[in-house]
């Protein structure tokens, strides 16, 4: 049995504790199955290494990044005033999440709405942790293995975030290839733009479906991701290829955690 | 040169400067029917931009083998110029290489004429390789981005009349050139020396054992051919997507300095939902009018930048080669969007001309040119914009059209409204409680 603390924000404003850094956990990270796992890696993470942290918990709402860009512009103000109202009640300074969409809603849209923070993505997040020595990695299990980094929209081309993921994995002592197409070139996994919440136009192929061929190319043991919804395309599309035995999609974070035996 | 030379010379230049002038003036005033934007760039980020992006077509060299080729034709382009401006001074003053004989014969200034001239030459051959080659891989080596359906018609024509266009320019210098130094070969009293171009000079012997009537003749062809091909070209211009030659300066120029990932703000919902959280609050009084739209279903509803945008378009479909919907068979072309919003503002104009300034139809951007299938299978994965050469935005003008099917058409898939609804019920775009966002919180300690 672990005992693993997460403080929440409302709690720790009652006792007049104000943590250092606030985890964004996001709708994925709170309830996708799949996604809860890399939120209890990145939970692992921070206890570990003894980091001031809180979440908002039943205070957080959706950032609006799906709303905003399928059109409906009104449901993102909702979503985004009533975020910022409440991050600016506990006057939270910085933010770590480990979804590029909040990432990035956080970051560039909610400045001129009057949310101004400082906002890192869990991989810039990790990366700054192991420059400062603070986080050790070791390979443990992915010793030698292949690994593919598959680039997030949102962190890569949205944001010019594309060394920070590798970074973390070349500490793995793994092999890291690239696919075909990687960084500004790097395929959508096919989830953004809400269509991660509707089913695809007609065509010939799924977005996901054509990532992970692009995937399977390299013949990795691993394919890493950096955000909760390529996350969820990726391990559909390997499942499509009936591949889930021999290919495991981890997000950067249960890398880590799993590396470390967290 | 003669009288009647000038005097026809003088006609064409002002018709064709008149009649491009016209055709300028509405394609400005199609960019500016758009919506007000303010790009918030600075002097020195637009600086930048321009050097890189146009000047040094920085995001070109991400295809090498075409940013090389495209190259060659635009810096022959650019250095033609000088060569242009002279043979307009010519044709008003009557004179013969001007910039040569009053300016810079007898110095140095000479060998830098000849320089620049020589450099004219092999910068002129090469293009004519490249244009050969640009030929061949649209017609025949069917690259998949050049074969696509919104290239099928006009646009296919459009970009080999941009080709044959440039091949008789070049061929034109060259009958210009070499006649010129072989009518200095033949009677260097009557044509004085005007120095040694490189290739010209190389073909100059042949052409003059022939008779000097002729070979005057193949000079006159060479200088009127060429001249009036620029006319032709420079009144084709706006009419074709070789209008990026222009536009790409000004459009590199006003780039949006907000990461690629980042929407515009509709400022009107921010107040709108800002008083109904809060209706006690004073609204702060502005002057300015923000415009009561939901997006856009027209032409006129978009950014004058997303206008610009459109009408730099060289439909190269680096963007649809990337497009992640394209890609796996949808019917989202980046590059068909930008097209279709070209298509709209010069039906728009077609009709004003005819129509008078009151002009309406019956038809929007918004479902006659672009379907909702293809605005639905977008993901804004941002590939489009990251290939665009010139810093277009297909994204821009896909964001502003769904914000109109789904505020004020209210046309929205099935699966988008239920997450709409759990959005405003929930906060979650799943139907999950607030209450149970820490339940993995247990497991976590299970």
């Amino acid at each position: 049995m672990s005992d693993y603390k997460v403080p929440v924000m409302a709690e720790l404003a009652a006792e007049g504790k104000a943590p250092e850094v606030l985890f964004w956990v996001g709708c994925a990270g709170s309830f996708d199955q799949r996604a809860q796992s890399v939120t209890m890696a990145f939970v692992k993470i921070l206890n570990n290494l003894n980091i001031d942290f809180a979440v908002l918990g039943p205070e957080e709402a959706c950032s609006g990044d799906p709303a905003r860009r399928a059109g409906n512009e009104f449901v993102f103000q909702m979503l985004a005033q009533q975020n910022i109202a409440t991050l600016n009640m506990y006057n939270v300074k910085k933010i770590v999440t480990a979804c590029p969409h909040c990432f990035n809603t956080l970051k560039n849209e909610y400045p001129e709405l009057g949310g101004n923070y400082e906002v890192v993505h869990h991989s810039t997040f990790l990366q700054q942790l192991i420059n400062d020595g603070k986080l050790k990695v070791e390979g443990g299990e992915f010793k030698g293995k292949k690994i593919t980094f598959h680039d997030s929209c949102y962190l890569g081309r949205a944001n010019d975030i594309y060394e920070a993921p590798r970074a973390i994995l070349e500490k793995l002592d793994a092999e890291l290839v690239e696919m075909k197409k990687c960084k500004t070139k790097g395929l959508c996994c096919g989830a953004g733009g809400a269509q991660m919440f509707k089913e695809d136009e007609p065509g010939n192929l799924r977005i996901n479906e054509e990532r992970t061929n692009q995937a399977l190319e390299v013949q990795p043991d691993f394919i890493a991701v950096a955000c909760p919804f390529c996350n969820t395309m990726m391990t559909d599309g390997v499942k499509g290829k009936d591949k889930q035995d021999s290919i495991k999609v981890f997000d950067l974070a249960e890398f880590v955690a799993k590396a470390n035996k967290y | 040169m003669g009288i009647l030379q000038q005097i026809i010379f003088a006609i064409l230049a002002i018709g064709s400067f008149y009649f491009v002038s016209k055709k300028v003036k509405e394609i400005y005033q199609n960019i500016m029917m758009g919506q007000k934007e303010t790009i918030t760039s600075d002097n020195a980020f637009r600086l930048k931009k321009t050097l890189l992006v146009a000047f040094g077509q920085q995001k070109m060299f991400k295809r090498p083998i075409a940013a090389l080729l495209h190259l060659v034709i635009y810096v022959s382009f650019v250095i033609t110029q000088i060569e242009l401006l002279e043979i307009i001074i010519d044709g008003f003053l009557g004179t013969h290489r001007i910039l040569y004989f009053s300016l810079l014969k007898g110095n140095f200034l000479g060998d830098l004429y000849t320089f620049v001239v020589s450099s004219i030459e092999i910068l002129s051959l090469l293009t004519f390789f490249v244009t050969i080659a640009f030929l061949w891989r649209r017609n025949m080596l069917k690259l998949p981005r050049f074969t696509k359906s919104e290239l099928l018609g006009w646009p296919r024509k459009d970009a080999n009349l941009i080709l044959i266009f440039e091949i008789m320019l070049i061929f034109f210098i060259f009958c210009m050139n070499t006649g010129d130094k072989a009518l200095q070969l033949i009677d260097p009293e009557k044509h004085h020396e005007t120095g040694n171009f490189v290739l010209s000079t190389l073909l100059a012997p042949s052409l003059a054992t022939l008779p000097e009537m002729f070979v005057h003749f193949i000079e006159r062809l060479g200088w009127w051919g060429h001249i009036i091909m620029v006319f032709v070209f420079l009144n084709y211009l706006p009419y074709s997507k070789h209008l990026h030659v222009v536009l790409a300066f000004p459009n590199v120029y006003f780039s949006r300095p907000e990461p690629a990932g980042h929407i515009t703000n509709m400022a009107h919902i921010q107040k709108e939902v800002a008083s109904m959280f809060n209706p006690d609050a004073v609204q702060e009084e502005t002057n300015e009018e923000t415009p009561m739209i939901f997006g856009a279903k027209d032409v006129h509803e978009l950014s004058w930048k997303s206008l610009l945008e459109a009408y730099t378009c060289t439909e190269c479909g680096r963007c649809t080669a990337m497009c992640p919907a394209n890609l796996t068979g949808k019917k989202l072309s980046p590059r068909k969007i930008m097209m279709d919003t070209r298509d709209r503002m010069e039906d728009l104009a077609k009709g004003r001309r005819e129509h008078g300034p009151d002009f309406k139809d019956n038809k929007l951007l918004l479902g006659d040119y672009i379907t909702k299938e293809e605005l639905r299978a977008c993901t804004t994965c941002n590939a489009c914009v990251e290939e665009c050469p010139v810093n277009i935005s297909p994204l821009g003008i896909i964001v502003e059209l769904r914000r109109n099917l789904i505020m004020e058409q209210s046309d929205s898939p099935n699966e988008w409204n239920n997450m709409f609804s759990n959005l405003e019920n929930n906060q979650a775009p799943w139907q999950f409680s607030p209450q149970d966002r820490l339940n993995w919180v247990s497991e976590l300690n299970g």
